[in-house]
């Protein structure tokens, strides 16, 4: 039976990083959903990155950005006494940046269109913004919110290229799931490897499963 | 045979003339020469390409190199790679390859032994300290250096004090990243990477005794694909001449 530690960190960098996204990603979406700015396509473009650039490039930078000599690194290493490349924290920031466009663009396009016009509706009957975003945004975009925060969840799942840039494979704190499953192909350690992977892709698959399932139920806009 | 004012004349009959003239022109021409492929683990690469300029002065082959890691590249012979001579980082992938007919009998020899040095620091009491928070090496499970890494820390009994500060990198090429980004403080990596830095390298430097790690040493196979080339045995004999042995010698390699 493989170390089952690894996949327990993998769950838990998931976690934490949809959990960060979901944060900045709301307000962030939302921003996108009705700005007419002229800097609009190049924050999307921004966004969007992440997904056309190999990890590798992704991860190399991080290195850069995190190494104790740059500004970023070296600030976090005065005020934590720890560096960010080969810690959780390192992990969890190169997984929201990586995992990006999986939150904003799903809440984006659930922000668009008719939920704008109910918040018109809403602040006609003089509904406070906060107080309709609440009330009839969020519930208007359920849809999308289960999407993005699923893709999220999944995509950090499989990471693998920026955890192996600047993780450093330490067990319990950056050994993730896939970098283990790696190590076990490396090492001719088939059965550990198949062990790990059946049981990644099982949770990968539920979790994809989930969104379906949820995505019949739910039309893609609820109505009021 | 066209005469030249009709082929004027007549554009796109030139243009077959030209290609079917040129088309004879490469059949004709003499054998073409012979190319031997070496596959190469990575942090051999920069000198073999020093070898390969030298080789192909000194003999009318020509040399292709294909770059990877040892164990990539092992997979990729086994599943019929064209290559024709493997230059591993290791012993045991050329031994497999020699116990799966994958290689010629009798080829085997080593062609390098990397020597293994500690960067960032020359005292290695000083990895006990708190000063250093992160120690890189490679991964030991992975590469015979971060093996050979490993087995220095156990013998200067300081594998336990920095057991945490450890950070694993894929290969001896990650764990060099890694410090000279300055993401790692200190690392065990190979002599070869430093001197290939030159004169841009400030940083101290530890070089462990060779009796506190068993040698490693990269040996070369012949490879069966190989066949009767005669480039890749010319190749198999150059390595082994003075000529190259002084070439590895001085990109930070020992020889047996």
């Amino acid at each position: 039976m493989p170390d089952l530690s690894s996949l327990w960190l993998t769950a838990r960098l998931a976690l934490v990083t949809t959990f960060v996204l979901l944060l900045i990603g709301t307000p962030l979406a939302w921003w996108l959903a009705q700005t007419r700015s002229r800097f609009k396509p190049v924050i999307e473009a921004l966004i969007a990155l992440p997904l056309v650039l190999p990890p590798t490039v992704l991860g190399f930078y991080l290195l850069i950005a995190m190494s104790p000599n740059a500004p970023f690194g070296g600030f976090w290493l005065q005020a934590t006494g720890d560096t960010l490349s080969f810690s959780f924290t390192g992990l969890v920031i190169g997984s929201v940046i990586y995992s990006f466009p999986f939150m904003i663009q799903p809440l984006q396009t659930a922000f668009e269109g008719p939920v704008q016009q109910a918040m018109r509706t809403a602040a006609s009957l003089r509904a406070s913004r906060l107080d309709a975003f609440f009330t009839v945004a969020v519930p208007m975009s359920v849809r999308g919110f289960v999407t993005a925060i699923v893709l999220s969840f999944a995509h950090t799942l499989g990471e693998f290229g920026v955890v192996l840039m600047v993780g450093g494979n330490i067990p319990d704190r950056t050994r993730v799931a896939s970098i283990e499953i790696y190590e076990n192909v490396e090492t001719l350690n088939y059965a550990d490897a198949h062990a790990l992977s059946l049981i990644l892709l099982i949770i990968s698959f539920l979790t994809l499963f989930c969104v379906f399932l949820f995505n019949r139920r739910f039309p893609a806009h609820v109505r009021l | 045979m066209l005469s030249r004012t009709e082929l004027d004349a007549c554009p796109i009959k030139l243009f077959i003339f030209l290609c079917l003239s040129s088309l004879l022109a490469a059949c004709a021409q003499p054998k073409a020469q012979e190319t031997v492929t070496v596959a190469v683990a990575a942090n051999f690469k920069t000198v073999l390409d020093q070898l390969e300029s030298d080789f192909e002065a000194r003999t009318d082959y020509k040399m292709d190199a294909v770059v990877g890691s040892t164990g990539k590249l092992y997979a990729q012979i086994v599943y019929g790679a064209p290559y024709d001579i493997f230059l591993a980082a290791d012993q045991e992938r050329p031994i497999r390859l020699l116990e799966e007919d994958k290689a010629v009998a009798g080829s085997r020899f080593t062609y390098a032994l990397g020597r293994l040095m500690l960067w960032g620091t020359d005292d290695p009491a000083a990895l006990a300290t708190s000063d250093i928070k992160r120690i890189a090496i490679a991964n030991p499970k992975l590469a015979p250096y971060g093996r050979a890494a490993e087995q220095v820390l156990i013998k200067l009994d300081l594998s336990e004090t920095t057991q945490t500060k450890l950070v694993l990198g894929e290969n001896v090429g990650q764990a060099f990243a890694f410090v000279s980004t300055g993401n790692a403080q200190v690392g065990f990596v190979s002599e070869a990477q430093i001197i290939s830095l030159g004169e841009t390298d400030t940083a101290p430097s530890w070089r462990p005794p060779a009796d506190l790690y068993d040698p490693i040493a990269q040996d070369a196979v012949l490879l069966t694909r190989a066949g009767d080339n005669p480039a890749a045995t010319a190749f198999i004999a150059y390595l082994q001449t003075d000529a190259a042995r002084d070439i590895i010698e001085q990109h930070g390699y020992d020889l047996p």
